[in-house]
């Protein structure tokens, strides 16, 4: 257990209440988190490629949600706001 | 021989702490055991502990273990991935609510019981790694019960066990499950 850990005694009516406060998240939102470091590594591709074609910027700049599906990539919110931070050349926080 | 982790299969096994450093050396596997094992905990914030509904939830979810995957390395303490978890959630979450509610200052927005509630479910994630100590069937059947919420028969059938089984099978595990936070609890208060 870790250090600030504060597991009260309890009878095992208690216990079942506290295994049903955490239900499995969705299934398919475990699956895009795990596939974080691959996702990051197509985004930086994505951006590369952008930087080095003004075509393909334009396409990414005007429909970002197109090029994250042609590289494979769930085009959730986030991956969004990480494409245009990079292109804009913003630091991001 | 080497003896690695990978090979031993053990990332359950690790501390949190050994977790972040591996995922910040970049183990993918270290990764996949990270999410297993805080995922659920980011889900119950989002969803008990601020009500939003499940698309705001999603956005919340995917965007806390984006930034915990860009920003581990501004972690100060590796053991602490729990509660910057939770604090990571809990800005995102008030940054939901507040973009439904302009100009609300930010007590206003919170639900009064978050508080509460993210202490309980602080409490139910020690409980659930606790769980994770038992064996398999034991595992299987109070998560199915719990916290899939899975009748008798579906459980019966899923692990082919006799349905008037089922019940003394959760009892039993559950005394189990009690043991071993009580054998935590007095190792903890005696170290």
């Amino acid at each position: 257990m870790r250090e600030g850990d504060r597991v009260t005694p309890h009878d095992e009516e208690h216990l079942g209440h506290l295994l049903s406060a955490l239900p499995p998240a969705p299934e398919a939102w475990v699956r895009t988190a795990k596939e974080l470091p691959v996702a990051q590594q197509r985004l930086a591709e994505i951006v590369e490629r952008a930087e080095a074609d003004d075509d393909y910027r334009r396409r990414v700049v005007t429909d970002p949600e197109s090029a994250l599906e042609e590289a494979d990539v769930v085009a959730h919110t986030e991956n969004i706001e990480i494409i245009r931070r990079r292109l804009d050349g913003k630091k991001e926080d | 021989m080497e003896t690695s982790v990978e090979a031993m299969g053990l990332y359950v096994d690790l501390s949190d702490g050994q977790l972040v450093a591996r995922c910040r050396a970049g183990d993918h596997e270290a990764w996949n055991e990270l999410v297993d094992r805080f995922s659920r905990y980011v889900y119950a914030i989002a969803v008990q502990a601020f009500k939003l509904p499940e698309h705001d939830a999603e956005d919340v979810f995917q965007e806390v273990f984006t930034r915990a995957y860009e920003h581990l390395h501004k972690l100060r303490d590796d053991d602490a991935i729990r509660p910057w978890l939770a604090q990571l959630t809990r800005r995102l979450c008030i940054d939901r609510l507040r973009a439904g509610v302009q100009e609300q200052p930010e007590d206003l927005v919170e639900p009064t019981d978050v508080d509460d509630t993210i202490t309980r479910l602080d409490e139910a994630l020690a409980v659930h790694e606790a769980l994770a100590i038992l064996p398999d069937g034991c595992q299987d059947i109070l998560d199915r019960f719990f916290a899939r919420d899975e009748s008798y028969r579906t459980i019966s059938e899923a692990l082919d066990l006799p349905t008037g089984t089922i019940a003394s099978r959760i009892s039993r595990c559950l005394v189990k499950l009690r043991v071993e936070l009580e054998g935590r609890s007095s190792h903890s208060s005696a170290s």
